[in-house]
């Protein structure tokens, strides 16, 4: 009996190697993909008000995609540090500027792709350190 | 400059919820027994993982006053910076309620992330 709770025990630690960091990524594709589609949603209102947006399919998926978003970053959460993986959020400014560009036609310049390699960079950096 | 303070305020003030969303979101999450269908029933008395629903709340509330804040004449070039902040206070409150390390790697990745947030939205006229 003694054996089997700490086999459990054991089981239930082993996730600390699902990589926190990977998860988070994942959940910055869905938040940035959210993004995308609450603007599509937001540029085709076709009434105002609470209906307005209950019907609009665009914005509810988006509204769906920050909630499977979240649950990603609980998960990561359980195993790793808050400290290391919250910066790693910012990932969503460079899938939203990257599908801004494609999608809407913003304009893409030298700032924003400077601002681009820090910020994946810098994911990179607290990758690393998330191995150890 | 045309951002009005309020705009500059209304960002601080999102990122700031934020920041705290995340810390009540990794305490929720550090209360989650298994997996996800017990997302929101702890394994303690009261049963229900009010600290993570107290994180969604928190995100949710954030967006909101981040929305508002960017709205025009708010510009993203002066609001961005704003959101990064969110980022230094989640590294403060992480070593005051969790305890965490402060290692090299994560402030040379933050400042890494803070400059490329503050860049990206010097580009976003």
């Amino acid at each position: 009996m003694n054996a089997a709770v700490t086999d459990s025990t054991q089981i239930s630690d082993k996730p600390a190697r699902r990589q926190p960091v990977g998860l988070v990524f994942c959940c910055t594709i869905l938040g940035a993909a959210a993004q995308i589609l609450m603007k599509t949603g937001a540029n085709h209102m076709a009434q105002p008000g609470l209906l307005g947006m209950a019907t609009n399919l665009p914005l509810m998926g988006g509204y769906c995609l920050y909630g499977l978003s979240t649950l990603l970053l609980v998960l990561a959460l359980k195993d790793g540090e808050l400290s290391l993986l919250y910066p790693v959020i910012a990932l969503t400014y460079v899938w939203v500027t990257a599908l801004s560009f494609m999608i809407f036609h913003d304009d893409l310049n030298p700032w924003k792709l400077l601002g681009i390699v820090l910020i994946v960079s810098g994911v990179a950096v607290l990758g690393k350190g998330d191995r150890r | 400059m045309k951002t009005p303070v309020s705009h500059m305020l209304l960002v601080l003030f999102a990122s700031f919820i934020g920041s705290f969303g995340g810390v009540f979101l990794k305490s929720g999450a550090e209360a989650v027994r298994g997996g996800l269908i017990y997302l929101f029933i702890s394994k303690d008395p009261p049963f229900f993982n009010w600290r993570l629903a107290a994180g969604v709340a928190m995100f949710l509330l954030s967006s909101y006053f981040f929305v508002l804040g960017i709205r025009p004449p708010g510009e993203l070039s002066v609001l961005y910076p704003m959101v990064s902040l969110g980022y230094i206070f989640t590294l403060l409150w992480s070593r005051i309620f969790f305890k965490e390390p402060l290692t090299r790697v994560k402030f040379v990745g933050l400042f890494l992330i803070v400059a490329g947030v503050f860049f990206v939205g010097l580009g976003s006229k």
